[in-house]
């Protein structure tokens, strides 16, 4: 089943997906990998007000390569979620309603995504040229010193994903690989 | 015997080229191989998976983009023949240049930090990672391999005792690989080192990617190991993406080396489906 969505995403939107569910997400999502997540993490330490509003909205984990001229952005394909875990659990907590990336979550990740009624989708990997082609514009919002690291506004267009963890807790990865296992 | 010259302006600009071109384009024996596991492929989500591999392929050579957002981090093999001589500066300035200017006018990611603890970003991707040897002849052999890090965290080395034998490296490989799943970026190509010492092991598992997937390993015993360990890769259900099939590795390519009486290094080196590697001579 494939479902168009829209981005920032309404809780009721977000708890009718279901692990396998086929996804074009379409609107604003926010780019974040490692440097910037560690930022943000210091930000929330200090008391300080994070680059965008979490609630509703999606973090992408990648880092573009840069724009080929012509093109809004470069290949953009998602990086190993599993780097940012020790930061979402917070995130989450505070009103991060969707996470796209590829590979596994923390069990730590899984409770708040259940607790918080969010979603964790997976990006194809290594397809970073052509998901491209499905970002309309990009613009750096904050962090700009961390290069590919900062935080881009991207505007989507029917940008393909799946769901790999829903709001339930089930998960796509552990589920999927048993029904091929021989 | 008369000595070769070659000026390291060569190199500068045979690693830009490469750089540039190995992150636009797989070489053809990829490209085949994720056909196949298309063909082949039972899951109807790992057959949408691939099709989308093969479709990024097109764009990005026809729009110029890299393949993967990450253009890794620049591994160089110069085999260098004894009666070389490089003239006009230090070669290894020359290999880092040109991996500046690829990374650079290639509009390639810069995803190298100058210290692993302090993590600033070179802004060039240089450093590369050079490996020399010296072989006879007055031939050189430039080989551009660059790594993404997505699979490259994946890869493991194991010190197993002799006792444990291939009976204990099927297990490893196979731990390997189950444990990368989905943040290696399935279908992946396995770089397999077997033997020799602990940093021998590791620099033969990375040669082994560099080596064509559809190329068996020239010992048969070894070509058999080849095979059987994919076999039983691609029966762990991973499958492309790492969301179910068939197609979890396409290829398990192992080199070997003699080693110590008490031991049995083994080096996995996992890369994606992204495997880029390209080889000149001069
Ligand atoms: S593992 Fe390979 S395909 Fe996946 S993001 Fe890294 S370089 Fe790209």
């Amino acid at each position: 089943m494939t479902v168009s969505l829209s981005a920032p995403f309404s809780r009721e939107a977000l708890k009718k997906l279901k692990a396998g569910d086929r996804v074009l997400i379409s609107g604003e999502i926010f780019s974040a990998r490692d440097a910037a997540h560690k930022r943000m993490d210091e930000a929330l330490d200090r008391g300080e007000e994070l680059p965008f509003k979490l609630s509703g909205s999606a973090v992408y984990y990648m880092g573009p390569s840069p724009a080929v001229p012509g093109h809004p952005i470069g290949s953009a394909g998602p990086t190993t979620s599993s780097r940012m875990d020790r930061y979402t659990p917070r995130l989450l907590d505070l009103g991060l309603s969707a996470m796209i990336g590829k590979g596994k979550r923390s069990p730590e990740v899984h409770g708040a995504i259940v607790r918080n009624g969010a979603v964790y989708f997976a990006a194809v990997g290594g397809a970073g040229a052509l998901l491209s082609e499905r970002i309309l514009s990009s613009e750096v919002i904050a962090y700009e010193d961390l290069g590919t690291e900062a935080i881009r506004r991207l505007t989507v267009r029917d940008f393909p994903c799946i769901v790999v963890i829903d709001s339930t807790g089930a998960d796509l990865y552990e589920t999927a690989p048993a029904q091929y296992r021989a | 015997m008369a000595v070769r010259e070659i000026n390291v302006s060569v190199l500068t600009e045979k690693v830009r080229e490469l750089c540039i071109s190995v992150n636009l384009r797989l070489s053809e024996d990829m490209t085949a191989g994720l056909k196949a596991a298309r063909e082949t492929e039972e899951s109807e989500v790992g057959r949408s998976i691939l099709a989308e591999l093969e479709e990024n392929l097109k764009v990005a050579e026809n729009e110029k983009i890299p393949i993967c957002q990450d253009t890794g981090m620049a591994v160089i093999f110069l085999e260098i023949g004894q009666d070389v001589h490089f003239t006009g500066g230090s070669i290894e300035e020359a290999l880092e240049e040109g991996v500046r200017l690829g990374y650079t006018e290639g509009c390639l990611r810069k995803s190298v930090v100058r210290d692993p603890l302090i993590r600033e970003n070179t802004k060039d991707n240089t450093p590369a990672i050079i490996h020399y040897s010296v072989v006879p002849g007055e031939k050189v052999r430039l080989t551009l391999a660059p790594k993404g890090f997505g699979s490259e965290n994946m890869s493991r080395i194991f010190m197993l005792k002799p006792a444990e034998g291939v009976e204990g490296i099927k297990k490893a490989v196979l731990k390997a690989v189950e444990d990368a799943g989905p943040n290696a970026c399935p279908p992946m190509v396995i770089g397999v080192g077997i033997g020799g010492d602990f940093e021998k092991c590791a620099l033969m598992a990375k040669l082994a990617l560099t080596r064509n997937i559809s190329e068996p390993s020239p010992l048969p015993h070894i070509r058999a190991l080849e095979e059987e360990l994919l076999t039983e890769i691609n029966k762990t259900g991973i499958g492309p993406g790492g969301l179910g099939g068939r197609n979890t590795a396409l290829a398990v390519n192992i080199n070997t080396f003699a080693t110590h009486i008490a031991g049995l290094p083994l080096a996995v080196n996992i890369c994606c489906h992204v495997n880029r590697h390209a080889a000149l001579e001069l």
